[in-house]
């Protein structure tokens, strides 16, 4: 039976329960709630809500299985709760950070100062795969490198929330917050009135306003665009999503094509000028006359448009260079650089593949420690030492020899926990947190964001692609 | 608009009603055997034969028997016009325009797709065909009438209207044609009382046979012939649907009724001219068949001209655009 009753938050930290067993001051409502809920009501609700979000089709494509192998990002109704002090002390940290990372992106593609001050190595910038070139001696409308952005924090046994990793490029997910929440609404009305559970759906409206404020300065009122790789692309319904709430237009590559200087949509009725693009293709797929030939995803000829000021493009491209996993390790001393200030959101311990001594130390520890690859993403091309088996550590030992520039490792944190729905009872299952942040005129953070779930038992991997779920996030 | 969403919109329309239509075909038969159980496995071949894919069926299953039929037309994943094909194309098109259509017809749409999918509907089918095919007919009714009432009238609704008035009309001539390939074994039995049933079924498959009634007392093929081709009022006539599709169009366009200035006008405003200056005596001369063959090769060509006319937009630098 679902009750907290029989509830172990075992040796973890518990985001709804306190140590002692007892619900966490914001979290005591709820608890309430569902524990006087008829017997078997609270899965009933959950499967009644997995059944509405397969009809709405909100689900996401799986890559490598056939065409059409669409499920629905797995969400847990149990939602997580965290508290205004918590939340003051993330969203100042996450505004510092964007803030210091936005200069970093604009110095290194240009005068590239702390470079030449030696506070990040240079070849480690140049080197980077997602160092572009082509974005060199650029400044971006308004200066602004990354529009969205999604923080990966973790919080560990201590109760600290430390930043695991940073998505400058075109992180996914908000559009499940903003679904998640609706379903949680209708779930638990009460509870969230007597909350005053802070709203997110705020976001498509500021993501609009972020969009607005990029258009060329020639332009009164912009077209903008949403670039989408595709219906198979796994984020596909958020492309949807998002530009039907903006209310602008969800554009493919084959739908633009630049002609006298300016991108344009074709259109029923010829061809139509579009000033502001909210792209969620990579770098790599934008433009194949600038970055990769084969892409079929892009438009032909952007990056000029885009270079003389003519189109605006959120996020800009070279971003991915500031999320590369190894130059996450120098954040808090680039934070340190551009503003004075000490980060206000720690990193979490990293160990430094090409520097020789850390190296030394992750091969020798392999079991314990977490290795990943700089520029992997969606759980990929990781390793989580104590979970592995001898040969797989094997394995990313000798990539880490072969490629020591590319490769991090961190001690293993145990994620907290919250109380989730298995089968018919409720267990404590690791998640992370994603919170979303917008660089515009100013910053903005959703308050809340992605909790995501490793649904697995003991499992510490969060990411959809692995068997990860969802959960909604209330900040009170 | 743009011109993939118009597309994706015009396309999502005509395999809704396609699938629609593959369930009156179905029905035509039922209703026969409703009436005249001992035709039972005697027509299931001219069905397959009027949808023009009877060498697809044949190289699969060579014996027209119903569940043959009905899993062939209904559930076969490997024969492009079946209704679960038809179904998961409509929605594929929707998915890729969700943001332009109400959230009410996607998750109806959604719904009707996934529903489809189930065994329960392979079984019911199989069982309860009269229900499982009417059920069918009024999902794509809900889906229209959703579009009716949750769209705004303006350029994108103009063009799921086309699809579905062209896929309609094409449909409807099939229909009507499907008598013809019942007759083919024996023309000496034309006006004998298994005529007059035949005729009643391919009326009551186009939900005619009411509207029909209060038109005409008796049934002759020339009178349905005429009803199903040249009525003015009734919503699945042949003429009803171009007319409807040509109004549409020029909304678009803004062209004038009565001019033309693309292709596509032009070609739909002749199909037009033609229904309006032609009467049943002289399709029966040319010969009906032969007359909706042609009819239905016509229909094709307006697809074709509004796939070039609005689909395939070509900014006029392109192709010398490589070489500056």
């Amino acid at each position: 039976m679902a009750t907290f009753k029989t509830y172990d938050p075992e040796d973890f930290y518990d985001e709804l329960i306190d140590e002692t067993g007892k619900p966490r001051p914001e979290a005591q409502l709820l608890i309430d709630k569902i524990e006087s809920l008829p017997e078997g009501d609270l899965v009933l609700r959950q499967k009644e809500a997995e059944a509405l979000l397969l009809k709405m089709g909100i689900t996401f494509n799986v890559y490598g299985r056939d065409e059409g192998a669409e499920k629905i990002f797995p969400f847990d109704l149990i939602p997580r709760i965290v508290s205004s002090g918590d939340w003051q002390q993330i969203e100042a940290g996450l505004k510092q950070r964007i803030y210091a990372l936005n200069l970093f992106l604009q110095d290194i593609y240009n005068d590239k100062k702390i470079l030449k001050d030696k506070v990040v190595p240079e070849d480690l910038v140049l080197s980077s795969k997602t160092y572009r070139k082509e974005c060199e001696g650029f400044t971006p409308p308004r200066g602004i490198w990354c529009h969205v952005t999604g923080t990966d924090l973790i919080r560990d046994r201590d109760g600290r929330f430390y930043v695991l990793e940073d998505n400058l490029r075109c992180p996914s997910g908000v559009s499940y917050v903003l679904e998640n929440r609706q379903v949680l609404k209708r779930t638990f009305p009460q509870v969230f009135q007597a909350l005053r559970v802070r709203p997110v759906d705020e976001y498509p409206g500021k993501l609009h306003e972020v969009l607005e404020f990029l258009a060329p300065d020639h332009v009164q009122t912009p077209i903008i665009g949403v670039l989408t790789p595709g219906i198979y692309n796994s984020a596909y319904f958020e492309h949807s999503f998002l530009s039907q709430q903006m209310g602008v237009e969800l554009v493919e590559g084959q739908d633009l094509v630049v002609s006298d200087g300016f991108v344009h949509m074709l259109t029923t009725k010829g061809l139509k000028r579009v000033d502001v693009l909210y792209r969620r293709i990579d770098d790599d797929f934008i433009d194949p006359m600038v970055f990769r030939p084969d892409s079929m995803l892009g438009v032909k000829g952007l990056m000029e448009v885009y270079k003389a000021g003519r189109i605006a493009m959120a996020n800009a491209p070279g971003t991915g260079i500031a999320d590369d996993k190894v130059i996450y390790a120098y954040v808090p001393a680039i934070i340190k650089y551009y503003t004075g200030e000490e980060a206000i959101l720690p990193n979490v311990p990293t160990y430094i593949c090409r520097n020789d001594r850390d190296r030394e130390y992750v091969l020798s520890h392999l079991d314990e420690l977490v290795v990943k690859a700089a520029n992997e993403s969606g759980g990929y091309g990781m390793l989580i030492g104590p979970h592995a088996s001898n040969a797989e550590r094997a394995v990313f030992a000798k990539k880490i020899k072969a490629e020591p520039r590319n490769y991090m490792a961190q001690p293993t944190i145990a994620l907290s926990r919250v109380p989730t729905i298995v089968g018919d009872g409720i267990e404590g299952r690791h998640v992370d947190l994603r919170p979303y942040i917008l660089y515009g005129k100013d910053i903005y953070v959703q308050p809340g964001g992605l909790t995501r779930v490793a649904l697995t038992k003991g499992s510490l991997v969060v990411n959809s692609s692995q068997g990860g779920g969802s959960k909604d996030t209330w900040v009170v | 608009m743009l011109s993939r969403v118009a597309n994706s919109i015009y396309w999502m329309c005509r395999y809704i009603e396609r699938a629609e239509n593959v369930a009156r075909f179905i029905s035509v038969n039922l209703n026969l055997l409703l009436d005249m159980p001992s035709e039972e496995g005697k027509h299931w071949k001219p069905i397959v034969m009027t949808t023009g894919d009877q060498e697809i069926f044949e190289k699969k299953d060579p014996g027209y028997n119903q569940e043959a039929v009905i899993r062939f037309l209904t559930f076969d994943r490997n024969y492009p016009n079946s209704i679960v094909r038809c179904l998961a194309a409509a929605r594929e098109n929707g998915r890729s325009i969700r943001e332009i259509i109400s959230s009410e017809m996607w998750e109806h749409l959604n719904n009707f797709h996934l529903e489809l999918s189930t065994e329960r509907s392979l079984s019911m089918a199989l069982q309860d065909p009269h229900t499982f095919f009417k059920i069918i007919q009024m999902r794509s009714h809900l889906f229209t009438g959703l579009m009716d009432c949750t769209m705004s009238h303006g350029e994108a609704w103009n063009f799921a209207r086309i699809g579905m008035m062209m896929e309609r009309a094409d449909k409807t001539s099939r229909i009507l044609d499907v008598k013809y390939f019942m007759l083919l074994p024996q023309a000496s039995l034309v006006n004998a009382p298994i005529d007059n049933i035949q005729w009643m079924a391919v009326l009551k498959s186009a939900s005619a046979f009411e509207m029909f009634r209060k038109e005409h007392h008796n049934i002759t093929p020339n009178k349905v012939a005429e009803f199903l081709i040249f009525d003015n009022q009734f919503p699945r006539s042949i003429r009803h649907c171009i007319t409807k599709a040509k109004i549409c169009l020029h909304r678009i366009t803004g062209t004038p009724q009565g001019a033309a200035i693309n292709l596509a006008e032009k070609r739909l405003g002749r199909i037009q001219a033609d229904i309006e200056y032609t009467d049943i005596e002289e399709v029966i001369e040319t010969g009906l068949h032969e007359y909706l063959d042609n009819m239905q090769s016509r229909i094709n060509e307006v697809g074709g001209a509004i796939g070039t006319t609005f689909f395939n937009i070509k900014p006029c630098s392109e192709a010398t655009g490589s070489e500056q």
